[in-house]
């Protein structure tokens, strides 16, 4: 059994590995344009909601809290807390979600979505401290969509996997010998974790100071 | 992995200071720091980064040799995807190919 979990443990983390590499690609392109346009990426950070950003944090660093306390129930075998710190964990996920559905629809609002309708003047009129291209901006907001939205997705797999696990916990199917899906599923929620803990200050925090 | 279960003490201090850190990091980028903005940003994400793989992925107490290999790995390629283009990216003349 116990060279079982070890193994388990060990393709999630070369999964994990995996991963960093798919995120990796997108943090390189975004360093590599943040260097060349980097007004442009200051000017887009300053749009987006700092707040809910944030909040949002705060809520992926409670969901941590509640999935490292889930696999800790699930190692004492204590089915109740487990369920519903399981509970918890997808109560927060799905908080995450609404959150940033709240902040893509405002971008979409402001017209700040890459594409035909695509407008930074509201950014240039009011920063014009800033001197900015739309061009470039929108290299900005694509990154941006595509960051947040790979992971949203990642996310949205999360909660996913984490629904089944919540239903097989409640059947009584894990045990201090066998919680093996819990505890792989945890580090899968944690990675995510920290992807989001390097997008909060890249996206949002890149130039809040204030403007001379 | 030998089952080493920590306190749940442990969890709820980890995850205190992660929520003072996040507090900290959205404050501090309000002050001019200069350059030193994204340094500070990335130096408090990475330590924030850090809590979560030693203790809430248990990396610090329960792994095999096996895994932290896989885990350093990993990051030792990243950091040759980032730092070989950048050495070539950063010294081009900016906003052209």
């Amino acid at each position: 059994m116990e060279q079982q979990r070890n193994a388990s443990s060990l393709g999630m983390w070369i999964f994990l590995g995996t991963e960093i590499m798919f995120f990796g690609g997108m943090f390189l392109a975004y360093l590599v344009y943040r260097m060349w346009y980097y007004n442009e990426f200051a000017a887009g950070s300053r749009s987006i909601d700092v707040v809910l950003g944030t909040v949002n944090t705060a809520v992926l660093i409670c969901s941590s809290l509640t999935v490292a306390l889930a696999v800790r129930a699930a190692q004492m075998g204590k089915r109740r807390l487990l369920v519903t710190l399981l509970s918890l964990t997808l109560l927060f996920g799905l908080a995450f979600l609404g959150i940033k559905g709240k902040e893509w629809y405002d971008k979409f609002e402001e017209h700040h979505v890459p594409g035909p309708s695509f407008s930074a003047q509201d950014i240039i009129e009011k920063y014009p401290q800033i001197p900015i291209e739309p061009a470039p901006t929108q290299i900005y907001f694509s990154l941006y969509f595509a960051m947040t939205g790979l992971h949203a997705l990642h996310m949205i797999i999360g909660v996913g996997i984490f629904s089944y696990i919540t239903f097989h916990a409640w059947k009584g199917r894990y045990t201090p010998e066998y919680h093996t899906p819990v505890e792989i599923s945890g580090l899968y929620w944690h990675f995510v974790d920290i992807v989001w803990i390097y997008l909060f200050p890249l996206l949002y925090l890149i130039d809040r100071k204030p403007l001379k | 992995m030998s089952e080493h279960i920590l306190s749940s003490k442990l969890y709820v201090a980890i995850w205190a200071t992660l929520m003072v850190l996040t507090v900290i990091t959205a404050s501090v980028a309000f002050i001019d720091l200069g350059p030193f903005n994204t340094v500070v940003a990335l130096v408090i994400a990475t330590f924030k980064a850090l809590l979560v793989v030693l203790f809430f992925m248990h990396v610090k107490y329960a792994s095999e040799k096996l895994t932290k290999m896989v885990i350093i790995s990993a990051i030792f390629w990243l950091l040759i995807l980032l730092g070989l283009s950048l050495s070539d990216y950063a010294v081009r003349v900016t906003g052209h190919v």
